[in-house]
């Protein structure tokens, strides 16, 4: 069936949505977090469950994307009701069938429980995972089946693009656009508005459209969960972009390591295309645009705009001189837009609810809001949207959930790997553009990894250095091989062997990376180096001075001791050690043989008196 | 016809030429190793980074003169003192994979580069490119390119093995900048062209003698310090 007039979209939503409204809908997670965790055996479950009860017909079943608090998956909620169980397994099915489907009532041991008061909480919004964020972009996951348009569209899909054709000239669109503040959520924060314009102006007959889902950071995962997720929302903010610039063809460029993403992108093509909202005359208007999948072959590089172009087009993921800008000379030399999956899923909401709106949240230079993925040593791992202008601290303690039982956060890692480190004392940095880069740091594409007391900051700067000399295409110098020698001199000051000099060679090398080094990737390669140098120097002194790791994470410069008096002889660290370097007889203080440890550490973590120490 | 400032002086050049060569034509010398008036301009060895913006309104940007096309009242400074910072530190590191080349040696006088503080890895090769692109925008061949990529990034042949298209017309090894040595004849058993052990003529094999008898030390003199 396809759409023609603004009307008859209406119309369809009313209906879709009173067909929705008035039954129970238990809705399961396929985020690739609760999917590894399990979430599809529950869905079999309760499909083999609501059928042999008879109940499919009154209760709506739907395998939706992301809710965001991975940490605690499987989840299900269930509407309308909004109860939120978590950690649920197969085997907890028929009890959630039976008590809360039949009966209505709650099973309390799989409710979440509040972090403060201990309480159990019903609801998502009751938890202050979710109470501090404010969901814009991700209003819908975890809310849709994702493989389903209709579901989209009784939400309100694609009314932004009805609106949008029949009412709004390009021009409005972007002026919209330029007033609402949206900045490029990939990273660098180009004004979304600006960059439509001069594509709009650029010259040339086939203009594109493109989508960058190249979301390659080590912990994030912001653009796959959207993709999987809702991915009507990108197809229709680039539908609006092409109206924007005049552009007739629309690439959306995502990892083959995302393959749920890619297959439910496919879906969502064809249905779009089914419906009318991709092909010929869209909504009536003259605009014929269609968008097809390209898939990467995982360079981190690639997600860089011009060696994405030459993906695109075939060739290695190299990244040449800008100017010229993909605005002027994008895919097959014709202007191109080219922006991140987060930002053309803002587009709808935009024009939907208007700039005013947008603009009035954040700060005065970035407005809207930021998904971050929470990673690392933190209570609530997992998606969140928060508004721009809040700072560290509200969103690693707040909504985090703080550090695990008894350890402490030392800092966090924003930014991927060529953001930065910055440590406590600076979380009361708003999160906006500006101030990150400031502080060292960029927005990047927004993964967020804390790190803990048991952090050694060295070695932090070393493994992101290490990703990045893998993953530097090679083309340049400074970025093939600073990336390599900033390693080795990492290594270097890891194992205990670097001098005074070195550090001084690693700081110089760091800042001529960043100064000469042709694309992004390399610019900002050092600032794992950099930001770590500044904020944790002590760390790095430790270990040239006095040949101390500090954080007790550096092999070649730790043994693992046990303390006597603590040490309760219960045998408990004898077996696991794989290298049998333990010793020691029941009820007697246990002795660690330094010629046989690996430095593994388990017995640290199975000890249960704290009798094993770090020196 | 675009007019920009290099150093201070006004000059006028044609719309879409780089600023390394309307620099050139103004007789100001700035260093390169992966630039080829006969090639495209590449960008990869950054010795040619030249120093853009206006200082008094901002900022200044380093960017590789061969590839950034000249800007209507551009200002350009070739030889400031962040830069001379910028080229030490790269011939530094190009030194310590490449220690014999004779113009990278020339190069490291030029600069009073006096040490290299790396440990040496020689590598014969810097991974400029340009005889992958002799190879295919003059001799019309590609039959090498890259192959990898970061720090494992090598030139070399499809699958290292010899190639179907090579012609052995030693075009590689023409512009080559760190190789010295010619091509030893059509009857070396190399998939290439000799046995020179350049990367340009593929494959520098591991377990080959080496044609120069170099191997890594990181202690290199370089012809600064020995002429003094």
């Amino acid at each position: 069936m396809k759409i023609r007039t603004g009307e008859q979209l209406l119309m369809l939503e009313r209906e879709l949505r009173m067909a929705h409204d008035h039954k129970p809908c238990v809705r399961v997670c396929g985020g690739t977090g609760c999917r590894a965790r399990g979430s599809e055996d529950v869905l079999a479950r309760f499909q083999e469950l609501l059928e042999r009860k008879e109940l499919g017909g009154s209760i709506e079943l739907k395998f939706t994307g992301c809710h965001g608090l991975c940490e605690r998956g499987p989840l299900v909620s269930i509407a309308p009701s909004e109860i939120f169980y978590q950690s649920v397994e197969a085997d907890d099915v028929a009890a959630i069938v039976e008590e809360t489907l039949e009966h209505d009532r709650v099973i309390e041991r799989l409710l979440a429980s509040d972090p403060v008061t201990g309480t159990r909480v019903r609801r998502e919004q009751e938890l202050p995972f979710y109470r501090r964020q404010h969901r814009i972009v991700l209003r819908l996951n975890g809310v849709i089946d994702p493989t389903d348009i209709r579901e989209y569209l009784a939400f309100g899909g694609y009314r932004a693009l009805a609106k949008t054709l029949e009412n709004l000239t390009p021009e409005e669109v972007i002026e919209i656009m330029e007033r609402s503040g949206l900045r490029g959520r990939g990273g660098a924060g180009f004004p979304t508005g600006k960059k439509w314009r001069l594509a709009r102006a650029a010259k040339g007959t086939t203009k594109y459209v493109v989508c960058n889902g190249d979301e390659g950071d080590p912990g994030a995962f912001m653009d796959r969960s959207l993709l999987e997720g809702n991915p009507h929302s990108v197809l229709e903010g680039m539908i609006i972009g092409a109206y924007a610039i005049g552009a007739t063809r629309g690439i959306i460029y995502v990892r083959e390591e995302y393959p749920l993403a890619v297959g439910t992108l496919q879906v969502a093509l064809e249905q779009a295309r089914e419906y009318g909202f991709l092909g010929k005359a869209i909504f009536g208007s003259p605009l014929s645009f269609d968008i097809e999948i390209v898939r990467g072959a995982g360079a981190f590089v690639a997600g860089e705009e011009t060696a994405l172009i030459a993906a695109v087009e075939g060739r290695v993921s190299e990244p040449r001189q800008r100017p010229p800008y993909p605005v002027e000379r994008g895919v097959w030399g014709c202007p191109t837009v080219i922006n991140n999956v987060e930002t053309w899923a803002n587009v709808p909401v935009i024009i939907e609810r208007g700039p005013e709106w947008f603009a009035s949240l954040g700060t005065a230079t970035s407005k809207g809001t930021k998904i971050f993925s929470l990673v690392g040593k933190i209570r609530n791992t997992g998606l969140v949207e928060i508004p721009m202008g809040m700072t560290v601290r509200e969103l690693v303690e707040e909504i985090g959930g703080g550090p695990p039982p008894s350890r402490e956060i030392k800092a966090v890692q924003i930014g991927g790997p060529s953001g930065g480190c910055l440590p406590k004392d600076l979380f009361d940095l708003p999160i906006d553009y500006e101030s990150l880069v400031e502080a060292g740091a960029m927005m990047g594409s927004g993964g967020l990894i804390v790190m803990d007391d048991r952090t050694c900051m060295v070695d932090v700067a070393r493994y992101f250095m290490d990703f990045l000399r893998d993953e530097s295409c090679g083309k340049c110098l400074p970025c093939r091989e600073g990336t390599n020698r900033m390693y080795e001199l990492l290594t270097r000051i890891c194992e205990g062997r670097a001098t005074e000099s070195d550090l001084d060679l690693l700081e110089e090398l760091a800042q001529v990376v960043k100064e000469t080094s042709l694309c992004g990737l390399g610019q900002t390669a050092s600032n794992p180096v950099l930001t770590t140098l500044r904020y944790f120097r002590p760390e790095y002194e430790a270990h040239v001075r006095e040949r101390r790791c500090p954080a007790g994470v550096c092999k070649a410069l730790i043994h693992y001791v046990i303390a006597a008096d603590r040490c309760t002889g219960c045998l408990a660290c004898v077996s696991p050690c794989p290298s049998q370097a333990i010793t020691g007889q029941l009820k007697q203080p246990h002795v660690i043989d330094q010629s046989r440890c690996l430095k593994c550490g388990l017995c640290l973590e199975v000890c249960q008196f704290g009798a094993v120490e770090v020196v | 016809m675009t007019r920009l400032f290099i150093n201070g002086m006004e000059t006028e050049v044609p719309e879409g030429t780089s600023v390394l060569e309307a620099a050139q034509g103004l007789g100001v010398e700035i260093p390169t190793l992966c630039f080829h008036p006969g090639l495209s301009a590449y960008g990869a060895c950054r010795l040619c980074v030249v120093e853009i913006g206006d200082l008094r309104s901002g900022p200044t940007r380093l960017v590789s003169a061969c590839t950034y096309p000249v800007q209507e009242g551009l200002r350009v400074r070739t030889h400031s003192a962040r830069l001379e910072r910028a080229r030490r530190m790269l011939i530094e590191l190009l030194l310590s994979i490449c220690p014999s080349s004779k113009r990278i040696q020339d190069l490291a006088a030029e600069y009073q580069v006096e040490r290299v503080r790396f440990p040496v890895r020689d590598e014969r090769c810097i991974l400029c490119g340009l005889c992958v692109r002799m190879c295919a925008e003059q001799m019309m061949a590609r039959a090498i390119g890259f192959a990898h990529r970061g720090y494992r990034r090598k030139v070399t042949t499809p699958f290292d093995l010899r190639s179907e298209v090579c012609r052995l017309c030693g075009g590689c090894l023409y512009v080559c900048p760190v190789c010295e040595l010619r091509c030893q004849g059509p009857e070396a058993p190399d998939p290439v062209c000799g046995s020179c052990q350049a990367p340009t003529c593929l494959p520098a094999r591991e377990g080959l003698p080496g044609a120069w008898g170099v191997t890594g030390n990181s202690s290199v003199q370089t012809k600064a310090r020995r002429g003094r």
